[in-house]
C-alpha cells in the first residue's frame, strides 16, 4: 500500500449533485477528509446522511448529476463498489443484512486477501488468518461461536453493528465511513464499537462518522462535527458543535438551509 | 405375435447397412423404432434368460397402453419413440476423439475450473478408453477391495449373467414396469446400468462413487440401476459427475430401484450435469428418470441427495416408501435451472410402518428465463402410527424473468402423525450483493457465495471430496446470470 502521511488528502468531494429515484437529495455537497482525522457527520432525518455514505461505497441505485468525489488521487466514482472496496473505502452498515449459510471467517478471509491482492501484498492462509481474527473478537469482545455462524445469521442488532467494526478492524481501510453505527446499541455495546473504531485511528486513516447522536462521540471524540442538512453540508465546526446541537437541536440550521 | 426366427433377427439387424446409418463394422446398430421385435433383439443381444424377456415383453406391453404424463411444469415438442434407435453395442472407439489434443477446449476450460483430476478427463471427454491406461489399474485395485468385502458392483448385464436369481427377485419389486410411461419404456429396452448388492453386515469399504467415476462406461440412455443392501449393510453410492460428459442422446429415461433391508443403509447421491442447451434452448437433454427406494425392513435408512444443474428438462422424484417400522427416508437437493431450463423435481415419502420418519430439504435456484419446479407428495397411511415428516423448500430467483413454483402434496391418514412444511422463496438481494462488493468480492464471488450458503444445508449431505467440486459446478451453471 502507498505510504500515506497524516494530512495526505484522503477524501475531496465537490459540489455533489445526486438523486434517489428521480428525488434530488444531495443538492451541491463539499466535504474535504484528510489523512488522521475524524469527521463526524450529524443532521435530521432524510438530510441525505445514508445517501452520501452509500454514494461513496458505490450503491448502484444512486444517479449522480454534476460533482466530484477524488479519493487518493482517482475519481472514485469511476470505481466499481469491490474496486473501492479493495482500495480501502469501508462502508460500515447502518442495516447489515443477513447472508444466511455463507460463513463469518470465510467471507472475511475473501475481503482481507482481495484488499491485499490491490495492494500487491501475498494472501493469507487459514492459519494466518485465524491469528488475525482471534485477536479483533478479543478487543470486540466478540464470541468464539461467531467463528461458525453465517453472516449476521440470526445476530441481534448489536451483533450486527459489532460484527461491522469487528470487519472494519481486519480490513485496516484507508477511508471508513460508519453510517449510523451507534444506533440500536446498549451503553455496554456501544463501548466497544467505540473501543474498536478508536484502536483504528491513526495517521494514515480517515474515519467519517454519520450519526443522529452525540453520545457517539463522547466516545470517539472527532477532530471535525458537520451538519448536513437539505443536501449539503450547512455548518462546520468542531466538537463542540455537536454539544451544541444537542442541546438546540437542528431547526434553527435547517431552516437556514432551506431559505438559502 | 409369433417368435421371430433367427433369419428374421438377423434381417432386423442388417436392416442399418441398407440404410447406411452406420458404416463401422465394430458396431452394432438396430435402425430406429420401437415393437417387440426389437426387444427379442435386444434380449437375445444380451444373452438374457427367458424371465428377463418376459419381463421385457410385459413392460413393452404396458407402456403402450400408457401416455406420457402431463401434469409436470415443463413444456417441450412431443418425442417421436419410434425415431430412437434402441440398441446400439458399446460406442466405437474410432467414435470418439483420439486424445485430448482433439477435445473441445471449452470443455477442457470447464475440467480445470471443476478440479476433474487429470486421468479421469480423458475418460469424460470420451477419449478412446484405450488412451486410459492408468485409471484401468487403478479401477482394478478397487476392484479387488470390493470383493474381499464380498460386494457385487458390476454392470446390470454381468449382474443378469452371474447372479440371475438376485435379478428375478429384485428387478422391477420396487419400479414395477407399469408404473410410469417413462419407466415402462425403460423396462422395456434398457440395455445397462449397474448392480450393487451388499451382504449382510457390510459395510461397504469405499464410495462406490470413487469406483464408479474411474469406471463406468457410456451406460446409455435407458440406464437401470438396482442396489440392494441387506441387513445391517451400509453402502453409499454416487451417479453421475460434476463433469459434463460427451452424450448425443436427447431423452434419457432411467430407473433407479433401492432396496433397504433390516437396519441397512443406502445413501445415493447424484449430480447431474447434462447438457442443458444453449441459451437460447436449443439442444440439450430431456431427463426423465424413475428413482424410488424401499426401507422394507425395520430401522433402514434410504437418504437421496442430488444436485441437478444440467439438462434441457428434468422430470425427477426420488422417492422413499417407508415400509419397515422406524425407517428413515431422507431427500436433499438442489435443482439449478438457468437461461431456458424446466426443472421439475422433488420426492415423494410414503409412509406405511409405524414410527417412519422423512426429511426433505430442497432448494431450487432459477435463474435467466428458467422455471424451476418442487413437487413434493408426504402420504401417511392408516398403518403408519407415529409418523414424522419435516420438510423445508426454499427457492432462490435470480433477475426478473425466471420462475419458481412449489407444489407439495401431504395426505395424513393417521391421525397421529406430525407433518411440518416450511417454505420461503426470495430473490438473491441486491442489499447481499452490495454488501459482499462492498467488502471487495468480484461480482461472481459474491453471487456464488450467497448461492452456496443458500445450498449449505444439502452439500453438507454430499460426500467429501464432491461437496467442493459441486460448489464449483454451481457457480459453472450460473455464470454470467446477474448484473
Amino acid at each position: 500500500m502507498t505510504q500515506i502521511q497524516r494530512g495526505d488528502l484522503v477524501l475531496d468531494i465537490k459540489n455533489l449533485v445526486a438523486n434517489v429515484a428521480g428525488r434530488n437529495i444531495l443538492k451541491g455537497l463539499d466535504l474535504t477528509v484528510r489523512a488522521g482525522e475524524v469527521h463526524a457527520i450529524m443532521g435530521p432525518n432524510g438530510a441525505g446522511k445514508s445517501t452520501l455514505a452509500q454514494i461513496l461505497a458505490g450503491r448502484p441505485d444512486y444517479e449522480i448529476k454534476s460533482g466530484t468525489v477524488t479519493y487518493l488521487d482517482e475519481d472514485l466514482l469511476a470505481l466499481a463498489p469491490e474496486e473501492r472496496a479493495r482500495r480501502g473505502v469501508f462502508l460500515g452498515f447502518q442495516y447489515p443484512v443477513e447472508i444466511p449459510g455463507v460463513n463469518n471467517v470465510y467471507l472475511l478471509k475473501a475481503a482481507l486477501n482481495a484488499r491485499r491482492r490491490q495492494a500487491g501484498l501475498q494472501e493469507v492462509d487459514a492459519f494466518e488468518f485465524m491469528a488475525i481474527i482471534r485477536e479483533k473478537m478479543k478487543l470486540m469482545k466478540m464470541d468464539e461461536s461467531f467463528l461458525k455462524r453465517g453472516v449476521n445469521e440470526g445476530f441481534s442488532g448489536g451483533e450486527k453493528k459489532r460484527n461491522e467494526i469487528l470487519q472494519m478492524t481486519v480490513l485496516e481501510p484507508t477511508l471508513a465511513i460508519l453510517d449510523e453505527t451507534d444506533s440500536g446499541l446498549d451503553i455496554d455495546a456501544l463501548k466497544v464499537v467505540s473501543t474498536g473504531v478508536n484502536s483504528l485511528r491513526q495517521d494514515d486513516r480517515a474515519i467519517i462518522l454519520v450519526t443522529h447522536y452525540q453520545r457517539l462521540l463522547d466516545y470517539i471524540v472527532p477532530d471535525y462535527v458537520h451538519v448536513l442538512a437539505g443536501g449539503r453540508i450547512v455548518r462546520s465546526g468542531d466538537r463542540t458543535l455537536a454539544l451544541e446541537l444537542e442541546e438546540r437541536g437542528y431547526d434553527w440550521l435547517v431552516e437556514g438551509s432551506s431559505a438559502a | 405375435m409369433s417368435t421371430p426366427t433367427a433369419p428374421d433377427l438377423e434381417q432386423l439387424v442388417a436392416q442399418k447397412y441398407r440404410h447406411g446409418f452406420v458404416t463401422d463394422i465394430e458396431s452394432d446398430t438396430l435402425p430406429p423404432g420401437l415393437n417387440e421385435d426389437v426387444i427379442r433383439v435386444i434380449s437375445r443381444k444380451k444373452a438374457e434368460p427367458q424371465f428377463l424377456l418376459d419381463w421385457r415383453l410385459k413392460a413393452f406391453r404396458l407402456w403402450q397402453t400408457l401416455t406420457e404424463p402431463t401434469w409436470a411444469h415443463v413444456a417441450h415438442h412431443p418425442i417421436d419413440y419410434q425415431s430412437i434407435s434402441y440398441f446400439s453395442a458399446p460406442k466405437s472407439k474410432t467414435d470418439g476423439p483420439k486424445s485430448l489434443a482433439d477435445v473441445d477446449p471449452k470443455l477442457l476450460a470447464t475440467y480445470d475450473k471443476l478440479g476433474v483430476p487429470l486421468h479421469e478427463r480423458a475418460r469424460l471427454a470420451g477419449v478412446a478408453v484405450d488412451a486410459v491406461f492408468d485409471s484401468v489399474s487403478v479401477a482394478t485395485t478397487f476392484k479387488d477391495r470390493l470383493h474381499a468385502a464380498g460386494v457385487i458392483f458390476c454392470p446390470f448385464s454381468d449382474a443378469v449373467r452371474d447372479h440371475p436369481a438376485l435379478i428375478e427377485q429384485y428387478l422391477g419389486s420396487v419400479v414395477p414396469q407399469g408404473d410410469n410411461f417413462y419407466a415402462a419404456l425403460n423396462s422395456a429396452v434398457f440395455t445397462d446400468g449397474s448392480f450393487v448388492y451388499i451382504p449382510k453386515g457390510v459395510r461397504c469399504p469405499m464410495e462406490l462413487s470413487t469406483y464408479f467415476r474411474i469406471n463406468a462406461a457410456n451406460t446409455g440412455q435407458f440406464e437401470r440401476t438396482l442396489i440392494i443392501a441387506d441387513e445391517g449393510s451400509h453402502v453409499s453410492y454416487l451417479e453421475g459427475c460434476t463433469a459434463p460428459m460427451r452424450d448425443e442422446n436427447q431423452l434419457h429415461a432411467a430407473v433407479v430401484e433401492l432396496v433397504a433391508l433390516e437396519s441397512a443403509n443406502i445413501k445415493y447421491s447424484t449430480v447431474q450435469n447434462w447438457y442443458p442447451g444453449d441459451e437460447n434452448g436449443i439442444g440439450g437433454i430431456y431427463n426423465f428418470v424413475t428413482k424410488r427406494g424401499e426401507c422394507r425392513g425395520r430401522n433402514s435408512r434410504i437418504s437421496w441427495t442430488q444436485v441437478e444443474t444440467g439438462s434441457a428438462i428434468t422430470w425427477k422424484y426420488p422417492s422413499c416408501v417407508l415400509i419397515g417400522e422406524g425407517s428413515v427416508g431422507e431427500f436433499y437437493s438442489v435443482a439449478v435451472a438457468n437461461h431456458l431450463q424446466q426443472a421439475d423435481t422433488g420426492t415423494k415419502m410414503i409412509h406405511i410402518g409405524a414410527n417412519t420418519t422423512s426429511t426433505i430439504v430442497s432448494k431450487g435456484i432459477s435463474a435467466g428465463r428458467a422455471q424451476n419446479t418442487y413437487r413434493g407428495l408426504v402420504k401417511v397411511l392408516p398403518s403408519a402410527s407415529g409418523a414424522r415428516n419435516y420438510t423445508q423448500c426454499d427457492s432462490l430467483l435470480m433477475g426478473p424473468d425466471c420462475g419458481a413454483h412449489t407444489f407439495p402434496y401431504v395426505e395424513v391418514k393417521n391421525p397421529s402423525a406430525v407433518v411440518e412444511h416450511e417454505a420461503t422463496t426470495s430473490r438473491i438481494g441486491e442489499d447481499q450483493l452490495f454488501y459482499l462488493l462492498q467488502r471487495g468480492l468480484s461480482q461472481e464471488d459474491a453471487v456464488n457465495m450467497i448461492v452456496n450458503g443458500f445450498c449449505k444445508s444439502v452439500f453438507n449431505e454430499l460426500p467429501m471430496e464432491f461437496a467442493v467440486e459441486a460448489q464449483n459446478l454451481l457457480a459453472l451453471s450460473l455464470e454470467g446470470s446477474v448484473g
